[in-house]
């Protein structure tokens, strides 16, 4: 690995059945990410199992309970790496928590891989996982065109497939879609060619994973940076120091700067941008950093610190989002939550539902519960003004969770409109 | 933007003070766990990188089993020394005499009784939130653990019972009585961790590169020879030039053979290993596949 290897996190949507597994596991076994005492393992299960073949989907399996009932209940996260990049696997199953599942997992991904098996084509259910990834704001689609042994490696069936999936994808303004067939069984396409998809001329999916341009995923014109901890050393050496550190969230800042603080709106100039490795003059998106200011102005966790100079964002108390819900009990209109938005927890109320999406059909319902799964358009009023952009410019600051005081669970995700 | 760039590395590190941050600022009483092993090591880096020019706001704690190697717990307490920060030794032996915990066998791993020792501790000090240096790649249980890993009063994590964890927003909240066990770590590898510490030029007991040392072999395995671990009558001692890839209880860590003297040798072999860390390692976690998780259950971390 060398010096300049990147990050980039994916995760695999697909129904039971569609190759899932197999394909996380051609994928690790043909990049030589398989450990031998790993492949031992299931070599001995499919045995036992009386497989002909050692069985890659098993090296997906996860917990005990799962593997008693043979399904997989949650999201696990896999690693594997090549000379050009690093890679991390969200793995939702496919089952009816997924809604849930896939919203998780597709929150943190640059890129999805969306399977279709060749012989069915385009389901509700690829609909439903395009629908959530567009909603989520996942950067990259892959459709991942599997099982195309069991069409004869046929150009037309790929084609046909195709072109009713790009008329679908086109109504949910989705910018970069691939769509790559493949065999995960036999390996074609997945990290090697193989010989049977000649006519295809487009990268194979390891490939496409290496080279796909993730530079600009997060946003990088506006800054943006949630103050989490306020450094007070009080020693004799940095008496005076009074750093603000954080995470930046999008776009860059430099010494000498002016920035807003947000929401009080008091202005001032970047001191310094100080890091363990030394003094920064600029520093971007996603570092992590401590900046000092010019003025003494009176700054807590929960603040916001963007350049005046930029596109502002939104300072408010009320606002509208889409809202999936996660929580086996339903919300409840007439309850408070909390709302946990970049560094700052509020109070807050739903004070409308508009409407319900059918993921399936994407059409709108009226709605006045939500349940496990569901997604709605909202309105929501919080305690204390929050600071915030809409989830399409910026993930990081259009964002939020919902939690229950009563339980301390986190029952919903939020994405500002 | 194009112009930067930002490595995966970075992006780890970013990531993992972004976690140690928010540990921080939310948790009342957080306390980071350090043993001296090399995954500690980094997240001690981390920490500094998160909290100087100041003082880490949390204690070091560590639970020692009385089974570690002792180049293991001298890097631990130099390291502390050096940093200038708090640490709290706490140890199996404490509980033995509390009759918490009862041993039969000397000679066997101490790795199960070590929750027993850290939920004492965790309620001497009331902590709320424990950080603690385990990485998902190592073991399938933990591929599905949340970085912010819920416990109930009894320790216990329930792998059907997690909170969703979105985007980086994490939720830190609980009632007084239960914590969070925090994974800043998650999503390194053992190469990213060996590439840290070369990056980082990071002290770590000299234990872990290529060294001659006596061993036994046993079932399969090579177990270094010690105050715990004596051959049997029919065992020969043999000299071999080994190294450990984890540094745990002596009676269960397996070195693997090994010329590699290097970080850089290191992450030359770490790239064409073929054995699993655990795999290779510990022998505990091989009795059955999955033990890790029933462990975990119990409060293991
Ligand atoms: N013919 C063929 N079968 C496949 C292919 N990929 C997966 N399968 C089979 O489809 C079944 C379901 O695969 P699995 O990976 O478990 O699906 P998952 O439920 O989506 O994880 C298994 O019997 C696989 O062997 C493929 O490319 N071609």
């Amino acid at each position: 690995m060398s010096n300049t290897t990147q990050l980039l996190r994916f995760i695999t949507a697909g129904s039971v059945d569609d190759g899932k597994s197999t394909l996380i596991g051609r994928l690790l076994h043909d990049s030589k990410s398989i450990f031998e005492d790993q492949f031992s393992a299931i070599s001995k299960t499919s045995e036992k199992r009386g497989m002909a073949a050692v069985d890659l989907s098993l090296l997906t399996d996860g917990l005990q309970a799962e593997r008693e009932q043979g399904i997989t209940i949650d999201v696990a996260y896999r690693y594997f790496a090549t000379p050009k990049r690093k890679f991390i696997i969200g793995d939702t199953p496919g089952h009816e928590q997924y809604t849930r599942n896939m919203v998780t997992a597709a929150s943190t991904a640059n890129l999805v891989i969306i399977l279709i098996d060749a012989r069915r084509g385009v389901l509700v259910q690829t609909r439903r996982h395009t629908y959530l990834a567009s909603l989520v704001g996942v950067p990259h689609i892959v459709l991942a065109v599997n099982k195309m042994d069991m069409v004869d490696y046929s150009q037309a069936r790929f084609d046909e497939i195709v072109t009713e999936y790009k008329k679908f994808a086109a109504q949910l303004e989705l910018h970069d879609v691939t769509c790559i067939p493949m065999s995960a069984l036999n390996g074609d396409m997945v990290v090697d060619r193989g010989d049977k998809l000649d006519w295809y001329q487009g990268p194979a999916l390891l490939e496409l994973l290496e080279e796909v341009e993730i530079d600009h995923d997060v946003n990088t014109s506006d800054f943006r940076f949630p103050v989490q901890w306020v450094c007070r050393p009080q020693t004799e050496e940095h008496h005076d120091f009074r750093g603000f550190m954080g995470r930046i969230e999008a776009g860059e800042v430099s010494v000498g700067d002016e920035v807003t603080v947000l929401p009080s709106g008091s202005t001032t100039k970047v001191k310094e941008i100080v890091t363990y490795d030394g003094k920064l003059q600029t520093a971007f998106a996603p570092q992590s950093v401590t900046i000092t200011l010019a003025d003494e102005i009176d700054i807590s966790r929960g603040d916001m610190f963007v350049k005046s100079s930029n596109h502002p964002p939104k300072v408010e108390k009320e606002f509208e989002a889409m809202l999936c819900w996660l929580s086996e009990t339903p919300l409840d209109k007439n309850r408070k939550y909390l709302v946990k938005h970049t560094t700052r927890t509020a109070k807050c109320l739903f004070s409308r539902l508009f409407y319900r999406v059918d993921v399936n059909t994407l059409e709108p319902h009226e709605v006045d519960k939500l349940n496990m799964n569901d997604i709605a358009r909202v309105a929501i009023k919080v305690q204390q003004p929050l600071v915030f952009d809409s989830y399409e410019i910026d993930r990081a600051t259009g964002s939020f969770i919902v939690i229950d005081e009563a339980t301390n669970n986190t029952v919903a995700a939020g994405m500002i409109a | 933007m194009s112009s930067h760039i930002f490595t995966h590395l970075d992006a780890l590190e970013s990531e993992s003070i972004h976690i140690m941050r928010e540990v921080a600022a939310e948790c009342k009483n957080p306390a980071l766990l350090f043993s001296g092993g090399k995954d500690s090591i980094v997240m001690l880096r981390l920490a500094e990188k998160a909290f100087r020019p100041a003082k880490f706001p949390f204690p070091l704690v560590h639970i020692d089993t009385e089974h570690n190697f002792p180049e293991v717990i001298a890097c631990r307490d130099k390291l502390a020394a050096d940093l200038g920060e708090r640490l709290i030794v706490r140890s199996l032996e404490d509980s033995i005499k509390r009759g918490t915990i009862v041993i039969k066998d000397e000679s066997k791993p101490r790795n199960p009784f070590q929750s027993v020792t850290l939920l004492e501790t965790i309620a001497e000090f009331g902590f709320d939130a424990c950080m603690g240096g385990a990485r998902r790649d190592e073991e399938k249980a933990r591929a599905k653990e949340r970085i912010f890993s819920f416990r109930d009063e009894f320790g216990q994590w329930d792998p059907k019972n997690q909170r969703p964890e979105l985007w980086d927003t994490y939720n830190t909240r609980v009632h007084a009585g239960e914590n969070i066990r925090v994974f800043p770590i998650s999503n390194w590898t053992e190469m990213d961790i060996w590439e840290y510490i070369g990056r980082e030029k990071l002290h770590i007991p000299n234990i872990y590169f290529a060294h001659e040392r006596e061993v036994i072999r046993r079932g399969g395995n090579v177990i270094p020879v010690s105050h715990l671990v004596q051959p049997k009558p029919s065992e020969k001692v043999e000299v071999a030039t080994v190294r450990f890839r984890t540094v745990g209880d002596m009676t269960c860590t397996a070195p693997v053979e090994s010329t590699a003297r290097t970080v850089e040798e290191i992450i030359e072999e770490t790239a064409t290993t073929r054995i699993t860390e655990r795999g290779a390692t510990r022998m505990d976690d091989q009795t059955s596949e999955a033990s890790m998780e029933l462990r975990k259950k119990e409060g293991y971390f």
